[in-house]
């Protein structure tokens, strides 16, 4: 891993076409910017992995059968 | 065709209930081809996986459950799915049934959304954070009044 120190307002180009910015700095939070092409994803890495991990779950604990929902759902569902 | 599911063992499906999800899904990236199949008990579906038999997925449309949920999701997203107008857009989140049904919980953080049209879909990371990926869908106080 590239480790780089930066001030606020300093950039680091990443490839042709990705640009992060120091914005601010507070404390112990970092504000930072992120540039880069439409189809580049850029997610916090703790949502992206609590998603991964419930869909995970999901996958293991579904069941063969749907339990019976009958009397467990809101009223007019499923009409 | 006929396919192998886990909720209804070998079937035989029509080629529009395919959907294809160019990216799988997060923690399924290899897994690009599945089939949305009705459930016996709508609202839910089920995403069953043509890759590996094992791997599905129940759906449910989450204004079933949270009544002012809105899909928000970037444009970006949607565009790479090829919709060019609200009414091809369909979409549905995960949800992971516990042992006891009445503790089900629904992802609404990382919502499916499905091309009606192109029948291609992805997995979302929507850009309301207040949405977690373990919602109570049937809520503490409908689950405890209804016994």
């Amino acid at each position: 891993m590239l480790v780089l120190a930066r001030r606020v307002n300093e950039r680091i180009l990443i490839g042709d076409s990705i640009e992060v910015f120091v914005v601010d700095i507070k404390g112990d939070q970092v504000k930072i910017g992120i540039k880069a092409p439409r189809d580049v994803r850029v997610y916090r890495q703790e949502v992206l992995e609590a998603i991964q991990k419930q869909n995970v779950e999901a996958a293991q604990a579904t069941p063969e059968t749907l339990p019976d929902l009958r009397g467990l759902l809101p009223p007019g569902t499923g009409l | 065709m006929r396919v192998k599911t886990k909720p209804f063992g070998e079937i035989e499906v029509d080629e529009r209930q395919r959907l294809e999800f160019p990216r799988g899904i997060f923690g399924f990236e290899g897994l690009r081809s599945y089939l949305l199949l009705d459930s016996s008990q709508p609202p839910f579906y089920w995403l069953q996986s043509l890759e590996r038999p094992g791997v599905a997925f129940v759906l449910v449309d989450p204004r079933a459950f949270v009544p002012d949920y809105q899909l928000d999701v970037a444009e970006e997203d949607l565009a790479e799915i090829g919709v060019e107008s609200p009414d091809e857009l369909l979409d549905f989140v995960i949800v992971t049934i516990p042992p006891d049904p009445r503790e089900m919980t629904a992802n609404l953080q990382g919502p499916i959304v499905v091309n009606r049209r192109t029948r291609a879909a992805r997995q979302c990371i929507s850009r309301n954070l207040d949405y977690g990926v373990r919602h109570r869908v049937l809520g503490p106080a409908a689950a405890a009044g209804r016994r």
